[in-house]
Parts: structure tokens; C-alpha cells; sequence
């Protein structure tokens, strides 16, 4: 059965020529190149240059960074402002995506601008901003101040996914759920939050890696905090053990691994459901 | 269970879901009111003191801000140290906006149109692999690859291509001592950073062209070619548009990379974060920070022009 999925959709596909193909695995490559460099310098010898190639091969990064009380500070600090972030963005995300796809009013495209605008405009401009407002507004720095500049800035990535799901999936589903007898409650638990889930799901974790990763914004609404980009920028600039930061990333990377393979089957099949076509 | 809950004779539930039915501007207002009051005051209520701050000048004896609305900031913005930044960190974003779309629409198109079952999943998951991890440590890859001890310098010179390398980074707008100095490398950086964002949203694009559409012209007539280029690539301009608006957003506002990589040159994101840092000169940063916003005010209108918000 699959092999002959796989058929029928070649066929349907067509084949790429070679200078397609060829640029097609440069990207690849120049994507994906640089990060084996950063494994690879987790286990130098060669703690305090850059050279290659590495002078010796080790293993002790590993256990001085799983040593150092600091990152994992750094760690769980990261962990608890990407998920609390991850939340807020996906209630707002999802509510903002429901309105606009949903309702036509007056001023949507003032909305939907409103609603790109932490991610369109650069970094340092929504950090900047929210330095000054909390500076004006004496508000002191804390976990609370990071979490407010990364849900800010993750909304439109829990946004972008539901509304192009609901853009997607017909409203004769939802007709027909209502034809049926069910109410607004039943046909949203029944029809919209299934048909919708994988790509909110998918959402919520573009937009945990997001907030996972930002260091840009971070600067300005952390104060003292150290999350863990933070901690990273900071173990850049000692001139000694520099493969822990190599190593601190390879953690991250094999953490973050799982949930990109998940983002990926949530909502690589729920495209073609049956119905769901306009 | 499922059959309990529709046999049900109306319940609460039942009556206000009727309630709901009727009222949707009700139902609308309560749908957008969270999120916009979010984005209102936290986000547009910041830029609006970033913007109020930018009207403030600071005291040049005591380095205290004075709260009188001024020209005076602005005034001194447009020096031509500053004009230089400016124009330097634009020159940088629209260089390593094209690029990433040179390489990412190949990538785009071949995932979108060509890739299929393990291969589509093996590619999909190597645009997004870099998205995920960490954008330090990537930016920190780099400076390993680039550095005069490091990988491509020692394959140019185990290549025996050396000097050919050491004359490129003679070379007037290049200049720089090794690869990680000079603004090849800041470029090359740049573009695998923000590579990702360009894929993406062109794959989608593509992807969102009905096949019905690309038959329909196979049938008129038209050779894989001329489909491609009368079909395909309109429809992916939006995709494209939507890519650059990342591309260059984020390149005009980023002060990581141009610290860690390529010459001391300063770019705008660098100049802000020096203003309000160690300058402590609040209002001369906002009104820095004022020149990314507008640049990306007519970006976003050209963008909109070209349907890169349908295709986000």
C-alpha cells in the first residue's frame, strides 16, 4: 500500500532536473554544514582557538558542562519563559486567528498589520521599546518582564499557523456539523479544535523554540537574568573552555530534535483530509 | 457519549451556544479583545514611549535625560557617521536579502514540487533544524568555520588557492584579515541565519498553486519551462515578498552578528544598543531606532503591494 502511494505520487510530482536538484542540496548543505562544526568543536582538545583540524579529541567538555551549576540556571530559566510564553501566545494566537478568519470588520487589515508588527519590525526596536516603557513605567526587571517581549513577538507565529489550517479546511464542515444538530460548543470540540489541533500544536512549538532561542529582545527586558542565548553570549567572550558552549549546544539541539519531528507529522498529512479541500 | 451530548434536550450549554450563535460581533468582540489589548498596550504603548523618547534630548553636562520635546536628537542623527551606518546596514540587508533568495527559492521549489514521502521529510526537517537551534551557537559556528585557523581557510590553503583568497580580501569593500573580519563573512552569516525564513514561507507558496493550474497550462501548451515561468514564479512572489520582509527586518535590526563576525564597522542595531548601554543616551537610541521602523514602514508597504501578507 505505501509503495504505491509513493508511486501515484511521484508520478503526480515529476522529476526535478539536476541543476534544480544540485541547488536544491546546496541549501541543504549550507544549512546544515555549519552545525556539524559545532558538534565537532564540542570535543576538541583545543579549548582555547578555533583550529582545524582539531589538534586531539575529548570527552571531558561533557562532563564540566554537565558540572557547571550556571547553565543549567541558565537552562530552566529558558525552559520556564519559552513554555509560559508558548501559552499566552497560543490562547491570544488562536483567539486573533479565529476573529480575523471568521469576521470581516472594520480596520482587519490594521489588525492583522498590528498583529505582524513585533516580528516585522527588528529586534532591537521591540527591545528597545519595552527598555524605555519599563524604565518610564519604573517597572523593575524580572522573569515576568522577559515573558512579556517573547509572548509579544510569538503571537503571530501561533497565528500564522491556525489561521492558514482554518483558511484551509472547508466551512461546509462546519455547516454540515450544525446541520446535523450539534451546537457551537459541540462542533467546535467536535470538528474545529481536531481539524485545528496539529496545527496549533505546531504553532505552540515554533513559537517555544522562538522564544527558546531569542537573545535579541532578551538583553533589554532581562535585567540580571540569564537565559540560556544570554549565558551562551557571555561563555563566548571567556577566552578559556570554550567547547562548553559547543557542548551546551549539542544539548539543546538533541532536546529540540524530537519536537521538530513531531511539529512535522502533526501537520504533514492533516492537509488533505477528506472534505477539507475548498 | 458523543450521542448523549446531541440527544440532550437544551441545557445550559445549549442555550448559550444559541446565545453565541446569534450574537457574533458579540462573539467577535470577545475573540479580539485579548489579543489586541495584549499587543495595544504592551507592544504599541512601548513603541509610542520609544517614539516619545526620541523627542527628548539628553543633558550633555549631567547625562540626564531632559523632558521637553525637542528636535534636538534628530538633529544630531543626521550626522554622517550615522548616515553611514545607516546606509552600510541597508546595503548589508538588501545584499543578504537577494542571496537568500537566490538560494532559498531552488530549495523551495524543489521541496514544494519535486520532493516527496522520506525525501520531503528529510529536507523539511533540514530548513527547520537550523531554525530551531540555538541562533547564537549558530552565529558562534561560524566564527569556528571562518576564522584564520579554521575550516575554510585551510581548505583554500590545503587547495593550494591561498593567495587567490588573501587578494578577494584585499579588495576595497571586502577588506579584513581573515574570512571572519571581513563583511564576506557577516554576509555569509547573515544568509544562513535568516536562510530558513526565506525557505519557508516560498515553499508554501508554491505548494498552494492548485495542480489543476499547472495541468491546465501543460494542456494549453506550455513546456515545463514556460509554466514555470508564467505559472509557478508569479504565484510564488508573494511567498518571496513574505520571505524578504523577514530577511531584511531582521537583518536591520541585528547587532549579534556583526559583533562577533566581520570588521568593527557599525552597523544600526549596534549603534542603538551603544546608545542606550554604555552612552546611556535613551532619547539618541530611540531616535536610532526610529530609522529601522520607517525603512520597514515602506518595506511593508511595497511587501502588502506584492501579497506577501496572503502568503505569511
Amino acid at each position: 500500500m505505501r509503495s504505491k502511494q509513493t508511486q501515484v505520487s511521484d508520478r503526480s510530482k515529476g522529476k526535478a532536473g539536476w541543476g534544480l536538484k544540485s541547488a536544491a542540496w546546496f541549501g541543504v548543505l549550507y544549512l546544515n554544514l555549519p552545525i556539524l562544526f559545532i558538534v565537532l568543536y564540542g570535543f576538541t582538545t583545543d579549548d582555547a582557538s578555533y583550529s582545524f583540524p582539531p589538534p586531539g579529541l575529548t570527552t571531558q567538555w561533557f562532563a564540566v558542562t554537565w558540572a557547571r551549576a550556571d547553565f543549567w540556571d541558565a537552562f530552566w530559566l529558558s525552559v520556564q519563559v519559552a513554555f509560559l510564553s508558548m501559552l499566552i501566545a497560543m490562547v491570544l494566537g488562536t483567539f486573533a486567528a479565529a476573529a480575523m478568519y471568521r469576521f470581516k470588520f472594520f480596520g482587519k487589515e490594521a489588525v492583522t498589520l498590528l498583529i505582524l508588527l513585533p516580528i516585522a519590525l527588528p529586534g532591537i526596536v521591540t527591545g528597545i521599546s519595552l527598555r524605555s516603557a519599563f524604565a518610564l513605567g519604573d517597572i523593575p526587571f524580572s522573569y515576568f518582564t522577559i515573558v512579556l517581549g517573547h509572548a509579544t513577538f510569538c503571537i503571530v507565529v501561533v497565528y500564522n499557523n491556525a489561521i492558514a489550517r482554518l483558511r484551509r479546511s472547508s466551512p461546509a464542515l462546519i455547516e454540515a456539523s450544525m446541520d446535523l444538530g450539534a451546537d457551537t460548543f459541540q462542533t467546535f470540540r467536535h470538528v474545529i479544535l481536531p481539524n485545528l489541533a496539529t496545527a496549533l500544536l505546531a504553532g505552540g512549538m515554533l513559537a517555544f523554540a522562538l522564544s527558546f532561542d531569542e537573545i535579541i529582545v532578551t538583553t533589554f527586558t532581562a535585567g540580571q537574568q540569564e537565559t540560556l542565548p544570554i549565558w551562551m553570549f557571555g561563555e563566548l567572550s571567556r577566552p578559556r573552555q570554550r567547547p562548553v558552549t559547543n557542548v551546551a549546544a549539542i544539548f539543546v539541539m538533541i532536546i529540540t530534535f524530537v519536537p521538530i519531528l513531531a511539529a512535522y507529522y502533526l501537520t504533514r498529512d492533516t492537509d488533505d483530509v477528506a472534505g477539507s479541500g475548498k | 457519549m458523543t450521542q448523549t451530548d446531541l440527544a440532550r434536550p437544551r441545557s445550559l450549554s445549549n442555550s448559550l451556544s444559541t446565545f453565541l450563535y446569534q450574537r457574533p460581533r458579540f462573539v467577535m468582540t470577545l475573540l479580539l479583545v485579548p489579543p489586541l489589548l495584549w499587543l495595544g498596550i504592551i507592544y504599541l504603548g512601548s513603541l509610542f514611549t520609544l517614539l516619545a523618547q526620541s523627542f527628548f534630548s539628553i543633558d550633555d553636562f549631567t547625562a540626564q535625560t531632559i523632558y521637553e520635546p525637542t528636535l534636538a536628537t534628530y538633529a544630531r542623527l543626521f550626522t554622517a557617521t550615522n548616515l553611514n551606518i545607516i546606509f552600510r546596514t541597508l546595503a548589508m540587508a538588501s545584499v543578504v536579502t537577494i542571496i537568500s533568495g537566490i538560494i532559498a527559492f531552488p530549495l523551495a521549489y524543489y521541496i514544494a514540487r519535486f520532493a516527496s514521502g522520506r525525501m520531503k521529510a528529510l529536507f523539511y526537517v533540514a530548513v527547520m533544524l537550523p531554525l530551531w537551534s540555538n541562533y547564537l551557537v549558530r552565529v558562534y559556528a561560524w566564527k569556528l568555520i571562518l576564522a584564520k585557523e579554521g575550516a575554510i581557510h585551510w581548505s583554500i590553503n590545503s587547495l593550494g588557492l591561498g593567495p587567490v583568497l588573501d587578494w578577494i580580501l584585499t579588495l576595497p569593500v571586502v577588506e579584513g584579515s581573515s574570512l571572519s573580519t571581513s563583511y564576506i563573512g557577516t554576509t555569509l552569516t547573515f544568509v544562513y541565519i535568516w536562510l530558513p525564513f526565506m525557505v519557508l514561507p516560498i515553499q508554501a507558496a508554491i505548494e498552494r498553486v492548485p495542480r489543476s493550474l499547472l495541468e491546465a497550462s501543460s494542456d494549453l501548451g506550455a513546456r515545463p519551462n514556460e509554466t514555470f515561468r508564467k505559472v509557478i514564479f508569479p504565484l510564488a512572489i508573494p511567498g518571496i515578498a513574505a520571505g524578504s520582509i523577514f530577511t531584511f527586518s531582521l537583518t536591520l535590526g541585528d547587532y549579534i552578528i556583526p559583533q562577533l563576525i566581520g570588521s568593527s564597522r557599525p552597523f544600526i542595531g549596534q549603534a542603538v544598543y551603544q546608545f542606550q548601554g554604555t552612552a546611556g543616551d535613551i532619547p539618541m537610541a530611540a531616535a536610532f531606532a526610529m530609522v529601522p521602523i520607517v525603512i520597514m514602514a515602506v518595506y511593508l508597504a511595497i511587501a502588502k503591494r506584492m501579497g506577501a501578507f496572503d502568503a505569511l
